[in-house]
């Protein structure tokens, strides 16, 4: 009964999610939507490279920047993703209240709608690293590729980026303004200190804890490892502790702030039915 | 499901706080308060009352939306703040004056993705929605975006919505506002047939439309400023005025009488005034019809001719400007003001 309420809830989330995302009357612009934009992200990102260290891609520090911007897209696909669908069902289609009410549960059921963003977020993240190995030279070799790693990584990931969505949500679901700014806000500050773009050790001292709490670091870390082993080693941030070590820290942290977002989400809930938040809409 | 209620209250209340600006002192609203109500499983209910009185809040807490401040309410067997889990499979809402649905979905697919989330089988659940969508006549517009509909037909799909998961206790919150008389009559006959196939079923039902509460309810709670003033079936509720007699009678010019000469007969409660073209407008509360003997001798002392003469039947908007002491109209350009 309750494993069949929680499919459900994950199914048909998932299946609405899917028909809103892929609901673009022009294939064109869904082409556009979900290429072009990672594309020209990551082109941008490679012109401000190439000016700054005066067009020398052969460090390692290029290969770091480009596949941590590329895999930061399931950032703001899943977790902004997740945290997203309060806001599109409370003020965009007012059918917040009556998925409340439905026999199901709301944070299987927003997980669910972060689904089609991964989705999509994998095609852009796939074609980003392609686009990366063709024209750029991204020292990608498949034969060196721990696929065991990477896909370990990779789910893992993905499970803690979705369960960061849902700590936003509960967020969210208090909040009866702004809302739709939190989610961003969250995955620019994660840009910021997770070590997407840039090794931690650029950022001054006293802010890299932060860094070093965050999951997401490490699990760039993992991932620009399991792709790209030893380049991603000339980096001191991480560079004594072994993969396995990672992974485990990775691990522990997902599963602390999977335990904190869920009760998190469930404090929210409460909160928002006691201030009758759940069907306020701000009428934007 | 041997508790025979399917609503239950008692004491219940709810109070907002209100943010105003920084400076401004948090204030609090009373929204709901003390009320205690019962309805049986297979009964119509209606809450009337204006706006602002309470009755969008009262459906909130009973759905399980909104944690009541004080007091506790069962629906379906089960405390709506301690066990909404238990709650929300058995019932279902609805709420009138408002397009909600995914735009970019079918009808169709709008109502069987609420039923799958319901469990029901999919093959049932898609004979369900054509079944109800062609009683409310908008079978044709099963594969229509639900974006491309317009407002009233928008909230036929939500009312479909509702009853699409066979709820034990149904709550429609001002079903028919905004639809034209013809959408709002088969919407009516629609809820009446929906009870009429199954003596479990119940349903609660707001609105502030005097003449809907009274052709539809058993039992009807009137509701203002957060308090239940009365709560019984129309009928009932009416004949606590039918003591009184009321008449309208119009008359040629007056000649002198006033009001307060017509109140000091003895069996005469009430008498008021309205001017209108070559002559008055009385309405009169008497003791008893035959009181009326009495005023006619009156008329025929001052020489006033009767040109017509109603004997008024009450209606519930008598009954409540008797419980508050002014029209519903009026309590409503009063809350406004204030608000
Ligand atoms: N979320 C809220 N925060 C603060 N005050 C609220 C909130 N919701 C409702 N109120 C106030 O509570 C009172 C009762 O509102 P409610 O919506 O229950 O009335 P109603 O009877 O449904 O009126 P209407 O006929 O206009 O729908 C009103 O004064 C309203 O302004
Ligand atoms: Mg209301």
């Amino acid at each position: 009964m309750q494993t069949s309420t929680s499919w459900r809830s994950f199914r048909m989330a998932a299946w609405l999610g899917w028909l809103i995302e892929s609901n673009w009357t022009d294939p064109f612009l869904f082409a556009i939507y979900s290429i072009v934009k990672p594309l020209s992200g990551a082109a941008i990102l490679v012109i401000m490279y190439g000016i700054i260290s005066g067009g020398n891609f052969n460090t390692p520090l290029f290969p770091y920047i480009y596949l941590g911007n590329a895999f930061y897209i399931y950032v703001g696909a899943v977790m902004t993703g997740v945290s997203w669908a309060v806001v599109d069902d409370r003020e965009h289609y007012k059918t917040l209240k009556y998925m409340y009410i439905a026999p199901i549960y709301i944070p299987v059921y927003l997980l669910g709608r972060g689904v089609a963003r991964f989705i999509t977020g994998s095609i852009a993240v796939f074609i980003t690293i392609v686009a990366g190995v063709l024209f750029l030279k991204v020292p990608l070799h498949w034969a060196e590729i721990n696929w065991g790693l990477f896909f370990v990584t990779l789910i893992l990931g993905v499970v803690m980026l979705a369960l960061l969505g849902l700590l936003l949500a509960g967020i969210t679901l208090t909040v009866a303004r702004h809302e739709g700014f939190i989610g961003e806000a969250t995955a620019g500050a994660l840009y910021i200190f997770s070590g997407a773009v840039f090794p931690l050790d650029v950022l001054p001292e006293w802010i890299r804890p932060i860094g070093y709490f965050m999951p997401t670091t490490y699990w760039l870390e993992l991932l620009r490892r399991s792709l790209v082993g030893n380049v991603a080693q000339a980096f001191p941030t991480l560079a004594n502790f072994s993969n396995l070590q990672i992974l485990g820290i990775l691990l522990g942290l997902s599963i602390f702030f999977g335990v904190v977002s869920i009760w998190v989400f469930r404090y929210c809930d409460s909160v928002a039915r006691e201030r009758g938040l759940i069907d306020r809409t701000t009428n934007y | 499901m041997s508790n025979s209620l399917a609503i239950e209250t008692q004491g219940l209340g709810r109070i907002y706080k209100l943010r105003g600006s920084k400076k401004e002192k948090r204030k609090e609203l009373v929204a709901l308060q003390d009320v205690s109500l019962t309805v049986q499983r297979g009964e119509l209910f209606g809450l009337l009352g204006p706006n602002g009185a309470g009755k969008t809040t009262l459906i909130k807490v009973l759905t399980t939306l909104l944690s009541p401040t004080s007091g506790w309410a069962r629906v379906a067997g089960a405390d709506v703040h301690a066990e909404p889990n238990l709650v929300r499979p058995r019932i279902n809402m609805v709420s009138g004056g408002e397009s909600s649905g995914y735009g970019l979905l079918t009808v169709k697919e709008n109502l069987w993705m609420f039923s799958q989330f319901y469990g029901a089988p999919s093959k049932e659940a898609n004979e369900r929605i054509e079944a109800l969508l062609e009683m409310v006549g908008m079978k044709d517009r099963m594969h229509t975006k639900s974006s491309d509909l317009s407002t009233g037909l928008r909230q036929k799909m939500n009312i479909v919505r509702g009853f699409l998961t066979d709820p034990e206790v149904l709550f429609l919150d001002e079903p028919t506002l905004g639809l034209d008389v013809g959408a709002s009559r088969d919407v009516r006959k629609f809820i009446l047939e929906w009870l009429k196939a199954d003596r479990e079923r119940t349903l609660l039902l707001t609105t502030h439309y005097m003449v809907e509460a009274d052709e539809l309810c058993d039992r009807v709670a009137i509701i203002n400023k957060g308090r239940v003033l009365a709560c019984d079936t129309p009928s009932a509720l009416k004949q606590r005025l039918q003591k009184d007699v009321t008449f309208e009678i119009e008359t040629s010019p007056l000649n002198g009488l006033t009001p307060q000469m017509m109140e000091s007969q003895p069996e005469v409660k009430k008498a008021a005034l309205t001017d209108i073209e070559g002559g008055a407008r009385w309405k009169l509360s008497l003791v008893e019809e035959s009181a009326l003997a009495r005023v006619f001798n009156l008329f025929a002392q001052k020489e006033i001719k009767v040109m017509n003469l109603n004997k008024r039947q009450p209606t519930l908007e008598d009954v409540f400007v008797d419980l508050v002491g002014r029209s519903m109209a009026e309590e409503e350009s009063n809350e406004q003001s204030a608000g």
